[in-house]
């Protein structure tokens, strides 16, 4: 067997790898941080406080945050279901799915944007129709729900996908035999086995769908204190060179990342057993 | 309960996992499925406990056809080899799951399942782990757990798939034999599956030997063992020397040998007989061998020994002794079998 230390670089190269990857992340997140943050808070705390208090900007985190509160609940619905289908049955097309599952990380977000208006746009598939029926979706909250749902629908799924083949069906299956119904199956048996797999993927889901940005931009009208979310609404500021305010909502949303790394950062060594055991992808 | 299997097939493409099975099996009894992997045991044990669909015959629990009934209307209590014990909850809510999830018209209340659990886990010889969870306990007490899981529900028949499989060799020979005695306390009818000869000879009343999704044989542990019905049994079942030759007048010959020894049928046939079966006699009293090498295994040693015209190097096994006067590499020793089966054919 090969002596695991004749593997080890000398120390001075390790130093060196160590020192360069902590300079690289310094440069690349710290920094960016630290910018959004002091620039921030250039104006001094009452003038970032304005900043978020403005009427539109707290129509952009209602916006922001409405949409998550439906997207997270469906696509950790629809993602179990997926993942439970693709990992305990074997149907045809199996593949096929699985690869689709995947599209919304393939496919640019401005091009699932532009599908949304090619389907429901005035002059699209649907648009006739819908106008006909007095319904707006494009241009209006449905079309960013629908965008965001698009765009994190897989975080949910791939987490689970490979943590329930791992797992297999057997104790499912015990709990069958059992003479456990169904919903006492996925209950007391399913659910407890996944549910930090689960919130791992909820989590990434909600960080994406508060951040998105290309889907939703286009499918928007950024219509001020209606259709804009939060990354929109800080796109407007700036290209408005109201760089301050800008910078004061995108503290918000740095505010939220943080939150999420953390929560992350705890499932991940807490209960980093009960996560998919495979490579992370994310 | 007594189980009957009729007509049970069961087709993949390309092959029948299942080939027009029939079996009955006694109230009380305790039967082991045993053959090598594809075999078709696990597949007979799965129809059984309604993990799969047959595509012809019936399962029949005593008078009742429980062919089209699911997995969870069949009542039957499934070990499977990798314990699928719940992993989340204690061994003693693992062990109250089948109560509690009744539907509540037949639901035990708290103290009954209470109650349950603690004679269950007195069964299982762990009264102080209903607390623990699955991850602090050994194999073979996870084992025992999912035992205990399966009786908790009064199953009809106790079926178990590869239960020691995944069990290191001296907890497995432990295991089997609390088994054995768990059996004579409950009197569960119990089927189980296995590749392990030994296993099945030494726990079940009956052993069935698999064969390309056809039952080969089946019969107590002592007939499988000293009367193997074919050459396949008889090779599957423990070690088997094997000798070429033909059957005339009531007698099995080697080419160019004298020995001569009672047989039936007439053609070609190929002798089987067992390392420990075949005696160390003078060269002019039995089959004629020449010493090829000499092993010491733990418990006996065993003689190498070529005969001329068969082509396949035999083994004898001697008793370990030290006054032994072993034959040296390069003796011509005569071999007689004490014990032997002559099948047709090469």
């Amino acid at each position: 067997m090969a002596d695991a230390n004749a593997l080890d670089p000398p120390r001075w190269l390790r130093a060196l790898l160590i020192l360069s990857a902590v300079a690289v992340m310094a440069l690349l997140v710290l920094l960016p941080l630290a910018v959004v943050l002091g620039s921030g808070f250039a104006g001094g705390v009452r003038a970032w406080y304005a900043a978020l208090s403005e009427p539109d900007a707290l129509a952009a985190l209602r916006l922001t945050l409405f949409t998550a509160a439906i997207v997270i609940p469906l696509n950790a619905v629809f993602g179990t279901l997926t993942a439970w289908a693709l990992a305990r049955f074997e149907f045809r097309g199996k593949r096929v799915l699985l690869a689709l599952i995947d599209l919304p990380f393939a496919v640019s977000p401005v091009v699932a944007g532009l599908c949304l208006v090619l389907l429901f746009g005035n002059h699209g598939w649907f648009g006739a129709w819908l106008q006909a029926h007095d319904v707006k979706i494009l241009f209006a909250r449905p079309a960013i729900v629908l965008a965001t749902l698009f765009i994190t629908f897989p975080f949910v799924a791939r987490e689970l996908i490979p943590l329930m083949q791992q797992q297999g069906s057997d104790e499912e299956l015990a709990a069958r035999s059992l003479g456990a119904g169904a919903w006492t199956m996925f209950r007391r048996v399913t659910l407890p086995n996944i549910k930090w797999g689960l919130l791992y993927g909820v989590l990434l889901c909600g960080a994406r769908a508060m951040g998105e940005f290309g889907a939703v931009s286009v499918v928007s009208g950024h219509i001020r204190g209606l259709t804009n979310t939060l990354p929109l609404h800080i796109e407007i500021l700036y290209n408005e060179f109201n760089s301050t305010a800008a910078f004061a909502v995108a503290s918000l949303l740095c505010a939220l990342a943080l939150v999420t790394l953390v929560l992350k950062f705890w499932l991940e060594s807490r209960h980093g057993d009960a996560l998919a055991s495979s490579q992370r992808r994310h | 309960m007594q189980l009957h299997l009729q007509g049970l097939t069961k087709r993949y493409p390309g092959v029948a996992a299942l080939d027009g099975v029939d079996l009955d099996i006694a109230s009380g009894e305790l039967v082991a499925l045993l053959g090598p992997s594809g075999s078709g045991k696990t597949t007979l044990l799965r129809v059984v406990a309604g993990l799969l669909d047959p595509d012809q015959g019936r399962v029949l629990f005593a008078d009742t056809d429980a062919t089209r009934l699911s997995l969870r209307e069949r009542n039957v209590g499934f070990v499977f080899q990798h314990y699928a014990l719940f992993r989340h909850m204690t061994v003693a809510e693992n062990i109250a799951f089948g109560l509690r999830s009744r539907p509540r018209a037949r639901r035990p209340d708290k103290a009954t399942i209470a109650r349950r659990v603690r004679e269950l886990l007195q069964l299982i010889q762990l009264p102080e782990h209903g607390e623990r969870y699955p991850e602090q306990l050994s194999g073979g007490q996870k084992q025992r757990v999912a035992l205990a899981r399966a009786l908790a529900i009064d199953p009809s028949v106790l079926l178990l798939d590869e239960p020691f499989g995944a069990l290191d060799a001296k907890v497995r020979v432990e295991l089997r034999r609390w088994l054995r005695t768990l059996h004579e306390q409950t009197g569960q009818t119990t089927l189980f599956v296995t590749h392990d000869q030994d296993e099945a000879l030494e726990l079940a009343d009956r052993v069935v030997v698999m064969r390309n999704g056809r039952i080969e044989q089946a019969g107590p542990p002592e007939d499988i063992y000293r009367a193997p019905a074919s050459a396949y049994v008889f090779d599957f079942i423990g070690r088997a020397n094997r000798l070429r030759g033909a059957v005339e007048a009531g007698h099995f010959g080697l080419p160019g040998q004298s020995l001569a020894l009672p047989a039936e049928g007439r053609g070609e046939a190929t002798l089987y007989v067992r390392p420990h079966d075949l005696a160390l006699v003078a060269p002019h009293e039995g089959v004629s061998a020449r010493v090829l090498a000499t092993h010491h295994r733990s418990d006996r040693i065993v003689v190498e020994l070529a005969v001329e015209g068969q082509e396949r190097v035999l083994e004898a096994d001697l008793p370990d002794r030290a006054d032994a006067s072993l034959p040296a590499p390069g003796d011509t020793v005569g071999l007689r079998p004490r014990r032997y089966r002559v099948f047709a054919g090469g």
